[in-house]
Protein backbone atom coordinates (compact mmCIF):
# COMPACT_ATOMS: atom_id res chain seq x y z
CA UNK A 1 0.00 0.00 0.00
CA UNK A 2 1.99 2.96 -1.28
CA UNK A 3 -0.09 5.39 0.79
CA UNK A 4 1.57 3.97 3.93
CA UNK A 5 4.79 2.61 2.46
CA UNK A 6 5.72 5.96 0.93
CA UNK A 7 4.29 8.10 3.73
CA UNK A 8 7.58 9.11 5.29
CA UNK A 9 9.17 10.26 2.04
CA UNK A 10 6.14 11.85 0.35
CA UNK A 11 3.88 13.38 3.00
CA UNK A 12 5.59 16.75 2.94
CA UNK A 13 5.40 17.12 -0.82
CA UNK A 14 1.78 15.92 -0.82
CA UNK A 15 0.80 18.45 1.84
CA UNK A 16 2.79 21.24 0.21
CA UNK A 17 1.41 20.83 -3.28
CA UNK A 18 -2.11 20.24 -2.01
CA UNK A 19 -1.95 23.51 -0.07
CA UNK A 20 -0.53 25.27 -3.13
CA UNK A 21 -3.15 23.99 -5.57
CA UNK A 22 -6.12 23.89 -3.24
CA UNK A 23 -5.11 27.35 -2.05
CA UNK A 24 -5.00 28.51 -5.66
CA UNK A 25 -8.38 26.94 -6.27
CA UNK A 26 -9.84 28.59 -3.19
CA UNK A 27 -8.44 32.07 -3.72
CA UNK A 28 -8.64 32.29 -7.51
CA UNK A 29 -11.76 30.26 -8.24
CA UNK A 30 -13.62 30.22 -4.93
CA UNK A 31 -13.01 33.81 -3.87
CA UNK A 32 -12.40 35.36 -7.26
CA UNK A 33 -14.73 33.75 -9.78
CA UNK A 34 -17.58 32.12 -7.89
CA UNK A 35 -18.90 35.39 -6.35
CA UNK A 36 -19.06 36.91 -9.84
CA UNK A 37 -20.92 33.90 -11.20
CA UNK A 38 -23.36 34.15 -8.30
CA UNK A 39 -23.65 37.90 -8.77
CA UNK A 40 -24.72 37.22 -12.35
CA UNK A 41 -27.32 34.78 -11.10
CA UNK A 42 -28.54 37.27 -8.50
CA UNK A 43 -28.64 40.00 -11.14
CA UNK A 44 -30.69 37.79 -13.43
CA UNK A 45 -33.05 36.81 -10.62
CA UNK A 46 -33.43 40.49 -9.77
CA UNK A 47 -34.08 41.33 -13.40
CA UNK A 48 -36.70 38.60 -13.69
CA UNK A 49 -38.38 39.68 -10.46
CA UNK A 50 -38.36 43.32 -11.61
CA UNK A 51 -39.76 42.38 -15.01
CA UNK A 52 -42.49 40.32 -13.39
CA UNK A 53 -43.31 43.17 -11.04
CA UNK A 54 -43.43 45.62 -13.97
CA UNK A 55 -45.67 43.26 -15.93
CA UNK A 56 -47.95 42.89 -12.92
CA UNK A 57 -48.06 46.65 -12.43
CA UNK A 58 -48.88 47.14 -16.12
CA UNK A 59 -51.65 44.57 -15.91
CA UNK A 60 -53.06 46.22 -12.79
CA UNK A 61 -52.95 49.59 -14.52
CA UNK A 62 -54.71 48.12 -17.55
CA UNK A 63 -57.36 46.59 -15.29
CA UNK A 64 -57.79 49.94 -13.57
CA UNK A 65 -58.14 51.71 -16.92
CA UNK A 66 -60.64 49.17 -18.08
CA UNK A 67 -62.62 49.56 -14.87
CA UNK A 68 -62.58 53.34 -15.22
CA UNK A 69 -63.60 53.02 -18.87
CA UNK A 70 -66.43 50.71 -17.87
CA UNK A 71 -67.66 53.14 -15.22
CA UNK A 72 -67.49 56.00 -17.72
CA UNK A 73 -69.21 53.90 -20.33
CA UNK A 74 -71.99 53.02 -17.93
CA UNK A 75 -72.41 56.67 -17.02
CA UNK A 76 -72.54 57.65 -20.66
CA UNK A 77 -75.09 54.98 -21.40
CA UNK A 78 -77.21 56.01 -18.45
CA UNK A 79 -77.10 59.68 -19.44
CA UNK A 80 -77.93 58.80 -23.05
CA UNK A 81 -80.87 56.75 -21.89
CA UNK A 82 -81.97 59.64 -19.69
CA UNK A 83 -81.82 62.02 -22.65
CA UNK A 84 -83.78 59.59 -24.82
CA UNK A 85 -86.38 59.12 -22.10
CA UNK A 86 -86.68 62.87 -21.58
CA UNK A 87 -87.07 63.48 -25.30
CA UNK A 88 -89.67 60.75 -25.46
CA UNK A 89 -91.59 62.25 -22.54
CA UNK A 90 -91.43 65.70 -24.07
CA UNK A 91 -92.60 64.44 -27.42
CA UNK A 92 -95.41 62.49 -25.77
CA UNK A 93 -96.49 65.55 -23.75
CA UNK A 94 -96.39 67.77 -26.83
CA UNK A 95 -98.38 65.39 -28.98
CA UNK A 96 -100.89 64.92 -26.17
CA UNK A 97 -101.43 68.66 -25.82
CA UNK A 98 -101.75 68.95 -29.60
CA UNK A 99 -104.26 66.13 -29.61
CA UNK A 100 -106.16 67.83 -26.82
CA UNK A 101 -106.23 71.11 -28.70
CA UNK A 102 -107.40 69.37 -31.85
CA UNK A 103 -110.03 67.53 -29.87
CA UNK A 104 -111.40 70.74 -28.34
CA UNK A 105 -111.41 72.38 -31.73
CA UNK A 106 -113.29 69.42 -33.18
CA UNK A 107 -115.70 69.37 -30.26
CA UNK A 108 -116.42 73.06 -30.72
CA UNK A 109 -116.97 72.61 -34.45
CA UNK A 110 -119.28 69.70 -33.76
CA UNK A 111 -121.25 71.66 -31.20
CA UNK A 112 -121.55 74.61 -33.64
CA UNK A 113 -122.68 72.30 -36.38
CA UNK A 114 -125.25 70.69 -34.09
CA UNK A 115 -126.63 74.09 -33.05
CA UNK A 116 -126.79 75.11 -36.66
CA UNK A 117 -128.58 71.91 -37.57
CA UNK A 118 -131.06 72.36 -34.71
CA UNK A 119 -131.71 75.94 -35.76
CA UNK A 120 -132.20 74.93 -39.36
CA UNK A 121 -134.60 72.24 -38.27
CA UNK A 122 -136.54 74.67 -36.12
CA UNK A 123 -136.65 77.16 -38.95
CA UNK A 124 -137.75 74.42 -41.31
CA UNK A 125 -140.45 73.29 -38.90
CA UNK A 126 -141.68 76.86 -38.52
CA UNK A 127 -141.78 77.17 -42.27
CA UNK A 128 -143.67 73.91 -42.53
CA UNK A 129 -146.14 75.19 -39.87
CA UNK A 130 -146.78 78.46 -41.59
CA UNK A 131 -147.18 76.67 -44.90
CA UNK A 132 -149.54 74.19 -43.25
CA UNK A 133 -151.55 77.03 -41.66
CA UNK A 134 -151.93 78.77 -44.98
CA UNK A 135 -152.78 75.52 -46.62
CA UNK A 136 -155.33 74.71 -43.93
CA UNK A 137 -156.97 78.15 -44.33
CA UNK A 138 -157.00 77.74 -48.02
CA UNK A 139 -158.45 74.23 -47.84
CA UNK A 140 -161.10 75.27 -45.37
CA UNK A 141 -162.15 78.31 -47.44
CA UNK A 142 -162.35 76.24 -50.57
CA UNK A 143 -164.18 73.31 -49.11
CA UNK A 144 -166.38 74.93 -46.55
CA UNK A 145 -166.34 78.44 -47.81
CA UNK A 146 -165.74 79.59 -44.31
CA UNK A 147 -163.12 81.93 -43.35
CA UNK A 148 -160.82 80.66 -40.65
CA UNK A 149 -158.79 83.11 -38.82
CA UNK A 150 -155.08 82.66 -38.79
CA UNK A 151 -154.71 82.03 -35.04
CA UNK A 152 -157.39 79.33 -35.15
CA UNK A 153 -155.79 77.69 -38.06
CA UNK A 154 -152.43 77.83 -36.42
CA UNK A 155 -153.89 76.28 -33.30
CA UNK A 156 -155.48 73.48 -35.27
CA UNK A 157 -152.31 72.83 -37.24
CA UNK A 158 -150.22 72.75 -34.08
CA UNK A 159 -152.66 70.26 -32.54
CA UNK A 160 -152.61 68.10 -35.63
CA UNK A 161 -148.81 68.26 -35.92
CA UNK A 162 -148.21 67.51 -32.30
CA UNK A 163 -150.58 64.51 -32.67
CA UNK A 164 -148.50 63.51 -35.62
CA UNK B 1 6.62 -13.46 -15.43
CA UNK B 2 7.37 -11.31 -12.42
CA UNK B 3 7.40 -8.20 -14.55
CA UNK B 4 4.07 -9.11 -16.09
CA UNK B 5 2.54 -9.58 -12.68
CA UNK B 6 3.78 -6.20 -11.55
CA UNK B 7 1.90 -4.64 -14.44
CA UNK B 8 -1.41 -5.62 -12.89
CA UNK B 9 -0.39 -4.99 -9.31
CA UNK B 10 -3.58 -3.27 -8.08
CA UNK B 11 -1.60 -1.11 -5.67
CA UNK B 12 0.92 0.14 -8.17
CA UNK B 13 -1.45 2.86 -9.38
CA UNK B 14 -1.16 4.64 -6.04
CA UNK B 15 2.62 4.88 -6.18
CA UNK B 16 3.97 8.41 -6.02
CA UNK B 17 6.90 9.22 -8.29
CA UNK B 18 8.83 12.48 -8.48
CA UNK B 19 8.69 13.92 -11.98
CA UNK B 20 11.48 15.40 -14.10
CA UNK B 21 14.22 15.10 -11.51
CA UNK B 22 12.39 17.15 -8.90
CA UNK B 23 13.01 14.42 -6.29
CA UNK B 24 15.55 16.50 -4.47
CA UNK B 25 13.51 19.71 -4.12
CA UNK B 26 13.38 20.86 -0.54
CA UNK B 27 11.74 23.68 1.39
CA UNK B 28 12.96 24.35 4.93
CA UNK B 29 14.33 20.82 5.10
CA UNK B 30 11.11 19.18 3.88
CA UNK B 31 10.94 17.36 0.59
CA UNK B 32 8.59 19.05 -1.88
CA UNK B 33 9.23 16.97 -4.97
CA UNK B 34 6.82 17.71 -7.84
CA UNK B 35 5.25 14.26 -8.10
CA UNK B 36 2.64 12.72 -10.34
CA UNK B 37 0.22 13.43 -7.50
CA UNK B 38 1.14 17.13 -7.61
CA UNK B 39 0.80 17.08 -11.40
CA UNK B 40 -2.78 15.84 -11.13
CA UNK B 41 -3.54 18.46 -8.51
CA UNK B 42 -2.27 21.01 -11.04
CA UNK B 43 -4.37 19.46 -13.82
CA UNK B 44 -7.44 19.45 -11.54
CA UNK B 45 -6.90 23.11 -10.69
CA UNK B 46 -6.43 24.09 -14.34
CA UNK B 47 -9.44 22.10 -15.57
CA UNK B 48 -11.58 23.50 -12.78
CA UNK B 49 -10.35 27.00 -13.61
CA UNK B 50 -11.25 26.55 -17.27
CA UNK B 51 -14.62 25.10 -16.32
CA UNK B 52 -15.54 28.03 -14.10
CA UNK B 53 -14.02 30.48 -16.60
CA UNK B 54 -16.57 29.23 -19.13
CA UNK B 55 -19.27 30.34 -16.70
CA UNK B 56 -17.86 33.85 -16.38
CA UNK B 57 -19.44 35.25 -19.54
CA UNK B 58 -21.94 36.93 -17.25
CA UNK B 59 -24.66 36.92 -19.85
CA UNK B 60 -28.17 37.70 -18.76
CA UNK B 61 -29.45 34.81 -20.82
CA UNK B 62 -26.93 32.06 -20.05
CA UNK B 63 -25.53 29.61 -22.55
CA UNK B 64 -25.18 25.92 -21.76
CA UNK B 65 -21.75 26.19 -20.16
CA UNK B 66 -22.62 29.21 -18.06
CA UNK B 67 -25.84 27.44 -17.06
CA UNK B 68 -23.85 24.40 -15.94
CA UNK B 69 -21.45 26.45 -13.82
CA UNK B 70 -24.35 28.40 -12.34
CA UNK B 71 -26.09 25.12 -11.53
CA UNK B 72 -23.07 24.06 -9.48
CA UNK B 73 -22.75 27.36 -7.62
CA UNK B 74 -26.51 27.39 -7.04
CA UNK B 75 -26.36 23.81 -5.80
CA UNK B 76 -23.68 24.64 -3.22
CA UNK B 77 -25.46 27.87 -2.29
CA UNK B 78 -28.75 26.04 -1.72
CA UNK B 79 -27.06 23.31 0.29
CA UNK B 80 -25.41 25.84 2.57
CA UNK B 81 -28.58 27.86 2.97
CA UNK B 82 -30.58 24.71 3.75
CA UNK B 83 -28.06 23.51 6.34
CA UNK B 84 -26.79 26.73 7.89
CA UNK B 85 -29.30 29.41 6.92
CA UNK B 86 -28.55 32.93 5.77
CA UNK B 87 -25.12 32.82 7.44
CA UNK B 88 -24.20 29.96 5.11
CA UNK B 89 -23.72 32.20 2.08
CA UNK B 90 -20.27 33.34 3.20
CA UNK B 91 -18.98 29.76 3.10
CA UNK B 92 -19.88 29.28 -0.56
CA UNK B 93 -16.33 30.01 -1.85
CA UNK B 94 -14.77 27.43 0.46
CA UNK B 95 -17.37 24.67 0.10
CA UNK B 96 -17.57 25.24 -3.66
CA UNK B 97 -13.79 24.96 -3.97
CA UNK B 98 -13.80 21.85 -1.79
CA UNK B 99 -16.64 20.14 -3.63
CA UNK B 100 -15.42 20.95 -7.13
CA UNK B 101 -11.77 20.16 -6.34
CA UNK B 102 -12.67 16.72 -5.00
CA UNK B 103 -15.23 16.08 -7.74
CA UNK B 104 -12.83 16.98 -10.54
CA UNK B 105 -9.99 15.04 -8.92
CA UNK B 106 -12.19 11.95 -8.61
CA UNK B 107 -13.50 12.14 -12.17
CA UNK B 108 -10.15 13.04 -13.75
CA UNK B 109 -8.63 10.09 -11.90
CA UNK B 110 -11.20 7.80 -13.52
CA UNK B 111 -10.51 8.92 -17.09
CA UNK B 112 -9.36 6.01 -19.27
CA UNK B 113 -6.18 7.84 -20.27
CA UNK B 114 -4.17 4.62 -20.00
CA UNK B 115 -5.46 3.90 -23.50
CA UNK B 116 -3.24 6.66 -24.89
CA UNK B 117 -0.33 5.86 -22.57
CA UNK B 118 -0.93 8.43 -19.81
CA UNK B 119 -1.46 7.34 -16.25
CA UNK B 120 -4.16 9.21 -14.38
CA UNK B 121 -3.49 9.53 -10.69
CA UNK B 122 -6.29 9.93 -8.20
CA UNK B 123 -4.76 11.96 -5.40
CA UNK B 124 -7.99 11.70 -3.37
CA UNK B 125 -7.04 8.04 -2.85
CA UNK B 126 -4.23 9.22 -0.56
CA UNK B 127 -5.18 9.81 3.03
CA UNK B 128 -2.44 12.41 3.25
CA UNK B 129 -4.47 14.53 0.86
CA UNK B 130 -7.95 13.77 2.16
CA UNK B 131 -6.63 14.18 5.69
CA UNK B 132 -5.35 17.67 4.97
CA UNK B 133 -8.69 18.64 3.41
CA UNK B 134 -10.52 17.19 6.42
CA UNK B 135 -8.23 19.07 8.80
CA UNK B 136 -8.86 22.33 6.92
CA UNK B 137 -12.63 21.81 7.23
CA UNK B 138 -12.30 20.88 10.88
CA UNK B 139 -10.06 23.88 11.56
CA UNK B 140 -12.68 26.16 9.98
CA UNK B 141 -15.33 24.63 12.23
CA UNK B 142 -13.17 25.20 15.32
CA UNK B 143 -12.18 28.75 14.30
CA UNK B 144 -15.76 29.78 13.49
CA UNK B 145 -17.08 28.10 16.62
CA UNK B 146 -14.66 29.74 19.03
CA UNK B 147 -14.75 33.06 17.15
CA UNK B 148 -18.53 33.30 17.28
CA UNK B 149 -19.33 31.67 20.61
CA UNK B 150 -16.09 31.72 22.60
CA UNK B 151 -16.02 29.16 25.35
CA UNK B 152 -19.77 28.80 24.97
CA UNK B 153 -18.87 26.65 21.96
CA UNK B 154 -18.28 23.78 24.41
CA UNK B 155 -22.04 23.65 25.02
CA UNK B 156 -22.02 21.78 21.69
CA UNK B 157 -21.12 18.71 23.73
CA UNK B 158 -24.30 18.99 25.81
CA UNK B 159 -27.33 18.47 23.57
CA UNK B 160 -30.53 20.31 24.40
CA UNK B 161 -32.69 18.72 27.08
CA UNK B 162 -30.00 16.44 28.47
CA UNK B 163 -30.93 15.56 32.07
CA UNK B 164 -28.36 16.91 34.51
CA UNK B 165 -27.15 13.51 35.80
CA UNK B 166 -26.53 12.38 32.21
CA UNK B 167 -24.22 15.25 31.33
CA UNK B 168 -21.00 13.62 32.66
CA UNK B 169 -21.74 10.60 30.47
CA UNK B 170 -23.09 12.36 27.37
CA UNK B 171 -20.46 15.08 27.16
CA UNK B 172 -17.45 12.75 26.72
CA UNK B 173 -19.34 10.74 24.11
CA UNK B 174 -20.23 13.91 22.24
CA UNK B 175 -16.66 15.11 22.56
CA UNK B 176 -15.26 11.88 21.15
CA UNK B 177 -17.75 11.86 18.27
CA UNK B 178 -16.79 15.47 17.58
CA UNK B 179 -13.07 14.68 17.54
CA UNK B 180 -13.62 11.67 15.29
CA UNK B 181 -15.16 13.89 12.62
CA UNK B 182 -11.96 14.86 10.76
CA UNK B 183 -10.86 11.23 10.65
CA UNK B 184 -14.17 9.93 9.37
CA UNK B 185 -14.32 12.81 6.89
CA UNK B 186 -10.86 12.14 5.47
CA UNK B 187 -10.93 8.35 5.66
CA UNK B 188 -14.35 8.01 3.99
CA UNK B 189 -13.18 9.70 0.81
CA UNK B 190 -9.79 7.97 0.81
CA UNK B 191 -11.31 4.51 1.35
CA UNK B 192 -14.07 4.96 -1.22
CA UNK B 193 -11.68 6.13 -3.90
CA UNK B 194 -9.02 3.56 -3.18
CA UNK B 195 -11.48 0.66 -2.98
CA UNK B 196 -13.01 1.59 -6.33
CA UNK B 197 -9.68 1.85 -8.07
CA UNK B 198 -8.40 -1.40 -6.55
CA UNK B 199 -11.59 -3.16 -7.59
CA UNK B 200 -11.24 -1.91 -11.18
CA UNK B 201 -7.61 -2.95 -11.24
CA UNK B 202 -8.31 -6.42 -9.84
CA UNK B 203 -11.11 -6.97 -12.35
CA UNK B 204 -8.89 -5.79 -15.18
CA UNK B 205 -6.23 -8.26 -14.06
CA UNK B 206 -8.93 -10.97 -14.25
CA UNK B 207 -9.73 -9.86 -17.78
CA UNK B 208 -6.07 -9.82 -18.87
CA UNK B 209 -4.97 -13.02 -17.14
CA UNK B 210 -8.15 -14.88 -18.03
CA UNK B 211 -7.95 -13.95 -21.70
CA UNK B 212 -4.25 -14.81 -21.82
CA UNK B 213 -5.05 -18.27 -20.40
CA UNK B 214 -7.02 -19.19 -23.51
CA UNK B 215 -10.50 -19.08 -24.98
CA UNK B 216 -12.14 -21.15 -22.21
CA UNK B 217 -10.92 -19.03 -19.31
CA UNK B 218 -11.37 -15.90 -21.34
CA UNK B 219 -15.05 -16.78 -21.80
CA UNK B 220 -15.66 -17.96 -18.24
CA UNK B 221 -13.65 -15.35 -16.32
CA UNK B 222 -12.49 -12.63 -18.70
CA UNK B 223 -15.76 -11.72 -20.39
CA UNK B 224 -17.98 -11.64 -17.25
CA UNK B 225 -15.28 -9.61 -15.49
CA UNK B 226 -15.20 -7.20 -18.38
CA UNK B 227 -18.98 -6.75 -18.34
CA UNK B 228 -18.84 -6.30 -14.57
CA UNK B 229 -16.09 -3.69 -15.02
CA UNK B 230 -18.31 -1.62 -17.29
CA UNK B 231 -20.97 -1.59 -14.59
CA UNK B 232 -18.42 -0.83 -11.88
CA UNK B 233 -17.06 2.06 -13.97
CA UNK B 234 -20.52 3.63 -14.01
CA UNK B 235 -20.77 2.99 -10.28
CA UNK B 236 -17.37 4.62 -9.73
CA UNK B 237 -18.50 7.75 -11.59
CA UNK B 238 -21.48 7.83 -9.24
CA UNK B 239 -19.22 7.30 -6.22
CA UNK B 240 -16.92 10.10 -7.43
CA UNK B 241 -19.87 12.49 -7.33
CA UNK B 242 -21.37 11.14 -4.14
CA UNK B 243 -18.12 11.23 -2.18
CA UNK B 244 -17.46 14.83 -3.20
CA UNK B 245 -21.05 15.67 -2.23
CA UNK B 246 -20.74 13.86 1.11
CA UNK B 247 -17.51 15.68 1.90
CA UNK B 248 -19.09 19.05 1.14
CA UNK B 249 -22.36 18.18 2.88
CA UNK B 250 -20.67 16.99 6.08
CA UNK B 251 -18.43 20.06 6.05
CA UNK B 252 -21.50 22.27 5.80
CA UNK B 253 -23.22 20.33 8.61
CA UNK B 254 -20.17 20.74 10.83
CA UNK B 255 -19.99 24.44 10.01
CA UNK B 256 -23.67 24.62 10.95
CA UNK B 257 -22.77 23.27 14.40
CA UNK B 258 -20.17 26.00 14.71
CA UNK B 259 -22.49 28.74 13.43
CA UNK B 260 -25.66 27.86 15.26
CA UNK B 261 -24.54 25.42 18.01
CA UNK B 262 -27.53 23.13 18.47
Amino acid sequence: MPQIAQLAETWSSQVFWLLVFFGTTFFVIGRGMVPRVMATVAQRDGQIAADLAAAKAARDAADEQEEAWRVRENENRASAQAIVAKAKDEAAAKSESKLKAAQTRLDKKLADAETRIAEARRAALAEVESVAVEAAQDIVSRLAGAKVTKPAATKAVKEAMSHG
Amino acid sequence: MAAEQAKVDPMHQFTIEPLAGSGGWELAGYNIAFTNSALWMLITTVVLFLFVLGGMKRELVPGRWQMTVETFTGFIDNMLEANIGQAGHKYVPYVFSLFMFILFANILGLLPLGVIGLHPFTFTSHFTVTGVLAIISFAIVLLVGFWKHGLHFFSLFVPHGTPLPMIPIIAPIEFISFMVRPFSLGLRLFVAMMAGHVLLEVLSSFVIDGTNAGLLWGGVVGLPSFILMIGICALELLVAGIQAYVFALLTSLYINDAENLH
